[in-house]
């Protein structure tokens, strides 16, 4: 056990209402009207930290020969730091201004990969120079406790640096979805793996410079091995599980610098990317461990390329759905990111609109896994000025299908397909899907009948006898809806 | 702090973390991703003290300034970010 120099109580204080801030800040996002206060706590928190950690490290000059002991406060270092916050500030305030909201997976792999960097730096910094830290005696030996601390902290920073690279490259299409299988994988990254906890061991008997480093370079070559087998299609629960690792980043920091903000966030953060990647996991009817192992969605595609044959189908033109939909009482939406990509929201908020006015209910089917990051589709919505409480999620909606007149189901596809529920053999039985083909008529908006969905598989509903195909882009198709109404 | 009573609040917040997470409307998950990414970035507070005790090394300096400028772009931008998503959810207009 170790006592460093405590902190003033103030200082200990601070630092946890800051931690409690974020706590509030997470906890007002259990409703949107909340939501933008709890946003508030967070900047609130943020700057109390930041205001604590100024004032009560600021540095002191050297004091200058035959002066009395006092000497003001280093304002060169003051303001070196003051820049080095502005640049972030503007460059940040940039990114978040000119994202586009389809973007917004992109932009959160981006975000993790600075906070895991950011924690490499951190750890290295306190590797270079324990003592400013206190986490070492005068002599420069670190503290057996915090060696662990820092050892897992470089390691999990790396890991998810170079692991949100890959998530964002894969994101951004500047790199295949597909995912890459490496021969022998499994035994590499286990190897790798053990090597690193064997290391960050040792290194508690001995601080020599080139296990840290070792450490950190083999961190960042796992966190790129681990990423690259794991397919588009599992992006979501990849972007949750980097999320989580941040959060583990920043506590295992926390436990360094003994902060008690650090530890209360990176908890936080911790455990709420744990979650989001149950969540997605479980909308894909996919474990973790299977996610994780990766390799996903690259032979599926093949498999489906062969079932697709030839099966009678309906077509239906713009005409008949506006003709459908203006009968109907209840409509219900089902969009996917196939929306998203063809930019159709604003125009489907404008037909649900104009069905509004006809006397018509509107309600939007919302799939957890529908869009590329979780919630993903909410915001999409919610841009399109759609107001939050048509839009429900997959187990408020599902029992008001077979209520419902019309299904429209938009740019989505695997998450309405009712093989899930029947096809023991299909690759996405036992995942919970809309029920959409209870309705009395789906419409089905899709480019071509040819192309299948990211699991790979053809799709049941198609065949349906009160299923009518739209065959379109998602776009057009909408707006010639909207035209064929008015 | 001795690490009994570190590990103590470490403990205790996974549990508050699980349960506040959990009461989080799915709705909001994706301004849920972009608000824990701005707080992470409280691990600033370790990259100003490696920047202000600089003059005692100065490569930890240096890494303490890149960190401070990484963590403030997620700091504002992931607060940014996510007022700006959190502006758009809005509720039905009622009638009358």
């Amino acid at each position: 056990m170790h006592e460093t120099a405590a902190a003033p109580a103030w200082v200990m204080l601070a630092y946890l209402i800051s931690g409690v801030c974020f706590i509030l800040a997470l906890r007002g996002l259990s409703s949107p009207e909340s939501s933008r206060r709890g946003n508030r706590f967070g900047m609130t928190g943020m700057a109390i930290a930041l205001a604590t950690t100024l004032v009560h490290y600021v540095p002191h000059a050297a004091p200058a020969p035959g002066l009395d002991s006092y000497v003001g406060p280093d304002w060169m270092a003051i303001g070196e730091v003051l820049v080095a916050i502005a640049i972030g500030a503007a460059i940040g305030l940039v990114m978040a201004r000119r994202i586009a909201m389809t973007a917004m997976p992109q932009l959160v792999a981006a975000f993790h990969s600075l906070v895991g960097l950011a924690a490499v730096a951190v750890a290295a910094a306190a590797f270079l120079n324990p003592i400013a830290f206190g986490i070492a005696d005068a002599a420069g030996v670190i503290h057996q406790v915090s060696r662990i601390e820092m050892g897992l902290g470089v390691a999990i920073g790396a890991v998810t640096f170079s692991g949100s690279v890959i998530a964002f490259l894969k994101l951004n299409g500047n790199m295949s979805g597909k995912p890459i299988i490496l021969p022998l994988r499994h035994v590499i990254n286990l190897g790798t793996l053990a090597v690193i906890v064997g290391l960050v061991g040792y290194f508690t008997q001995d601080q020599s410079p080139w296990i840290f480093w070792t450490v950190t370079a083999l961190s960042f070559l796992i966190g790129f091995l681990l990423i690259i087998p794991i397919g588009g299609a599992d992006m979501p629960v990849v972007v949750s599980m980097l999320n989580s690792y941040s959060g583990w980043a920043a506590a295992a920091m926390g436990f360094t610098l003994q902060n008690s903000a650090m530890i209360i966030t990176g908890a936080l953060v911790g455990s709420s990317g744990a979650i989001l990647s149950y969540i997605m996991c479980r909308a894909m009817n996919r474990n973790f461990i299977s996610v994780i192992a990766g390799g996903f969605g690259g032979d599926a595609i093949a498999a489906g390329a062969e079932a697709a044959i030839d099966r009678p189908w309906k077509r239906g033109s713009a005409e008949d759905a506006a003709f459908l939909m203006k009968q109907a009482e209840l409509v219900v939406i089902a969009p996917g990111y196939g929306m998203a990509v063809a930019q159709a929201q604003h125009a489907l908020r404008e037909m649900a609109d104009l069905l509004k006015k006809e006397g018509v209910t509107v309600k939007y089917a919302i799939h957890p896994v529908a869009g590329r990051m979780p919630g993903h589709m909410n915001v999409l919505l919610a841009e399109a000025n759609v107001p939050y409480d048509e839009v429900f999620e997959l187990e408020d909606i599902n029992s008001e299908f077979s209520r419902a007149d019309v299904a429209f189901v938009i740019g989505a596809n695997d998450v309405t397909n009712p093989a899930a529920k029947t096809d023991k053999t299909s690759p996405i039985y036992g995942m919970p899907v809309l029920d959409v083909e209870k309705a009395k008529t789906v419409l089905f908006v899709k480019r071509s009948m040819g192309g299948v969905g990211y699991a790979g598989v053809d799709n049941e509903l198609f065949y349906r006898d009160n299923t009518m195909m739209l065959l379109a882009d998602a776009k057009k198709m909408v707006e010639e809806i909207v035209k064929a109404m008015g | 702090m001795d690490f009994i009573s570190i590990l103590s609040i470490f403990v205790l917040a996974c549990f508050v973390g699980y349960y506040v997470v959990w009461s989080v409307t799915p709705a909001l998950h994706t301004p849920l991703m972009s608000v824990t990414n701005a707080i992470s970035s409280v691990i600033i507070v370790g990259a100003l003290i490696a920047a202000m005790a600089g003059a005692s090394s100065p490569g930890s300096k240096w890494l303490g300034l890149a960190a401070i400028v990484m963590a403030s772009v997620n700091i504002f931008g992931g607060f940014a970010v996510t007022a700006r998503m959190l502006a758009m959810y809005k509720k039905k207009e009622r009638k009358g």
